[in-house]
């Protein structure tokens, strides 16, 4: 078990992520766990994944094409994206495309290089749990959802930017 | 002049709260050297040579009065008296301690200025034409919509981790001041057929080591459409940029990978999505914005009254000034001053806090407060009654702002280069001043005419080198500096980059090559031509020859 964030809390969880070691080869992965599988290992094989006991969850990586997944959303218990590096955005993409294109309502993770200051651009393009890097703090990274109490633009949580609102309350 | 309101003050006063905490996180070990460098950059806080650089954002170069004077007091307070005025309208202190940058951001947030996007790998300053909303050849006012976009791109959730650094510029008139074409995205204001404005919309335009002139992906784009469009082109560029490769990240590259026809058909689909969806632009959106930039109260003047034309025709050095340093209003009876931060022997665009105090009192005293910085680093009174020129020309005297000549060689673009820079192959500002000194003759000078001379220290081209009619380019060879000439660049609307000469020149060598490429000129121009005319119509070889000819 880890403690994560989720929707504004701290909660413990018990989902493994199945990632590549160095050569390249997966792990096997026990029956009865509850899995996050990458979005190739997913595609590979769906039925022996669902076959299981435990549950499975699929994660993208940055480069990966949410429309791949776009079918299988509705029945997907979570769907995680990867930040190997807090520098590479391209999931602040895929998380906005998996809520507003591909209408994806389930718990959107964010794994990966992931820590407070990060937090409130993750929550607005559509994340609602965070697993906070190993050595990051996890308690003060509640904090971050704060850091703005007001932003620009339209995203997933305030779809209405602020151009519009402030004409409609002149 | 657009003016913050409550939500504007608490973004920027968050963001300075934001990052006063990820400094202390810095140096109390909490934040590693290479987590904070991103978001120290996100914020214009560089590492440099010497010192910490920041630097400032002075939205698309608009500045009052009272924030100029507030940039003397940091200058004052927190630096060595004077600070820089950069190629793209902003505004940089070089010498700052680091602990101190967080209580200059709250100095800044008082006056509705920060430092928001003035680097790193996001959307940074959205820059246009500096005469703005005062040109005498403006097709459309562009600043409600740089202000637009300006709010669009400030902490934009989807967009704060680019593959590298995202610039947009706006021109609404004849002439293109705002060098759209060698910007990320340059956006022209422009009328359709049916009389409706929108925007011409040119992608992947740059400078740096690829110079590249920017390509049209729209010919016409509805104004409503703007924030949804630009979503869609940053949207593709944040999922399809490389980000293997920093010298192969900017959107450029991906353009000329894809094609441009490939590239468009591809925002194109993105946008289709995000179409008429809330960040569609209604006509009270732009209305709200338009009513920050409406027009001075300007009187009804006459054009060249008489004590301004009797002083033109007594005294040539005020006629010079006059020809060289103001520009013709929309407004008749008015001029825009151009106050030149290019007098030799003092790095071009540096200005004193002594400066920025007296403009601010100009600005005031003969104008409506406000001032501009242009991409040529130099600082405008937009807004004076041509019967005050003579009053202004003798103050700007007084101050070192009056050197009469702007868009002459001697008014180098030029970045901070070795001197400051740790990023430079060359020093630039001593080599600037070894030409400005070359061309300190007022009537050699003149005779030579328009001609852009544009200097970066390295490749990074931060001087738009590529773009000047003449550029230089500092390079090093084997620990050692040397500088390229290119000729035959240009900005504006026939946007073209220039050529390299030959090898390349020992400092000590260059004003000598730049005073046989001008006899070249001399001798070989037509009546009337200028500098780049003859350049475009010989061509390179005349000019190698000289320069390099064996001594006999």
């Amino acid at each position: 078990m880890q403690s994560i964030i989720k929707d504004g809390q701290i909660v413990q969880d018990g989902w493994q992520i199945l990632r590549a070691d160095a050569e390249g080869q997966y792990p096997a992965v026990a029956p009865d766990v509850d899995v996050i599988v990458p979005l190739s290992q997913w595609l590979a094989d769906k039925a022996s994944w669902l076959a299981r006991s435990g549950k499975t969850a699929v994660w993208l990586a940055p480069a990966d094409d949410p429309q791949l997944l776009a079918a299988d959303l509705a029945a997907l218990p979570l769907v995680a994206v990867d930040f190997p590096a807090f520098t590479d955005g391209r999931g602040y993409s895929l998380g906005r495309l998996l809520r507003e294109r591909y209408s994806y309502a389930g718990e959107l993770r964010a794994l990966g290089d992931v820590w407070v200051d990060l937090l409130h651009y993750l929550w607005q393009v559509g994340f609602n749990a965070f697993e906070i890097k190993d050595g990051k703090a996890i308690d003060t990274a509640l904090s971050g959802y704060d850091t703005f109490t007001e932003r620009y633009q339209s995203t997933h949580r305030e779809p209405v930017p602020l151009f519009r609102r402030r004409v409609t309350s002149l | 002049m657009y003016r913050y309101d409550e939500v504007d003050h608490r973004i920027v006063r968050e963001r300075v709260e934001q990052f006063r905490d990820q400094t202390q996180r810095f140096l109390a070990g909490q934040l590693s050297e290479d987590e904070f460098r991103p978001l120290r950059l996100m914020n214009g806080l560089y590492v440099q040579r010497h010192a910490p650089m920041l630097r400032v954002a002075i939205p698309y170069g608009h500045l009052a009065s009272h924030q100029l004077r507030k940039l003397a007091h940091i200058a004052r307070q927190y630096d060595k008296s004077y600070a820089h005025l950069t190629t793209r309208q902003n505004i940089q202190f070089n010498w700052p301690e680091l602990a101190r940058v967080p209580d200059i951001l709250a100095e800044l947030a008082e006056v509705e200025m920060h430092a928001i996007q003035t680097s790193g790998n996001c959307v940074r300053n959205t820059t246009t034409d500096a005469f703005a909303g005062v040109a005498q050849d403006e097709l459309l006012d562009p600043r409600a919509y740089c202000e637009i976009i300006r709010q669009w791109s400030t902490l934009h959730p989807e967009f704060a981790f680019l593959p590298r650094k995202f610039k947009i510029a706006v021109s609404g008139s004849v002439e293109d001041r705002a060098a759209t074409q060698v910007h990320d995205i340059g956006l022209h204001v422009v009328r359709n057929e049916a009389g409706e404005v929108g925007f011409k919309v040119i992608v992947g335009g740059g400078l740096g080591r690829t110079p590249i002139v920017g390509e049209v992906v729209k010919s016409f784009l509805p104004t409503r459409h703007l924030l949804t469009y630009l979503d869609a082109v940053l949207r593709v560029y944040n999922r399809f940029g490389r980000r293997d490769n920093k010298y192969k990240a900017r959107i450029k590259i991906l353009v000329k990978a894809m094609t441009v026809e490939a590239f468009a058909a591809k925002v194109e689909d993105e946008w289709l999505h995000l179409k008429d969806g809330p960040s569609t632009l209604r006509d009270v959106d732009v209305a709200h914005y338009a009513s920050f930039f409406i027009d001075p109260d300007y009187e009804q003047l006459s054009a060249n009254p008489p004590e301004f034309s009797s002083k033109l025709a007594e005294e040539p050095a005020f006629a010079r000034w006059v020809e060289r340093n103001t520009r013709l209003h929309k407004r008749a009876g008015y001029r825009s001053v151009v106050l030149s931060l290019k007098k030799t022997g003092v790095p071009p665009g540096d200005i004193s806090a002594e400066q920025m105090d007296a403009a601010a009192d100009w600005a005031d005293r003969f104008g409506y407060g406000e001032l501009r910085v242009a991409h040529e680093q130099n600082l405008i009174l937009p807004d004076v009654r041509e019967s005050d020129l003579y009053e202004v020309w003798q103050l700007a005297k007084s101050q070192g702002f009056a050197t009469p000549n702007i868009g002459l060689l001697t008014d180098i673009i030029c970045c901070p280069g070795g001197d400051f820079c740790s990023l430079a192959n060359a020093r630039s500002i001593p080599v600037a001043e070894a030409i400005q000194t070359r061309f300190e003759d007022l009537d050699y000078l003149f005779d030579l005419g328009d001609i852009d001379c544009n200097f970066s220290g390295c490749m990074n081209a931060c001087g738009h080198h590529h773009i000047g009619n003449i550029g230089i380019l500092g390079v090093d060879k084997n620990g050692e500096e040397w500088y390229q000439i290119t000729l035959g660049g240009s900005q504006g609307s026939h946007t073209t980059i220039g050529k390299v000469i030959g090898p390349s020149f020992a400092q000590a060598d260059v004003p000598l090559a730049f005073e046989k490429i001008m006899t070249v000129y001399l001798e070989q121009r037509a009546a009337g031509e200028r500098f780049i005319e003859t350049v475009r119509r010989i061509g390179l070889d005349p000019f190698k020859e000289r320069v390099y000819a064996k001594h006999h």
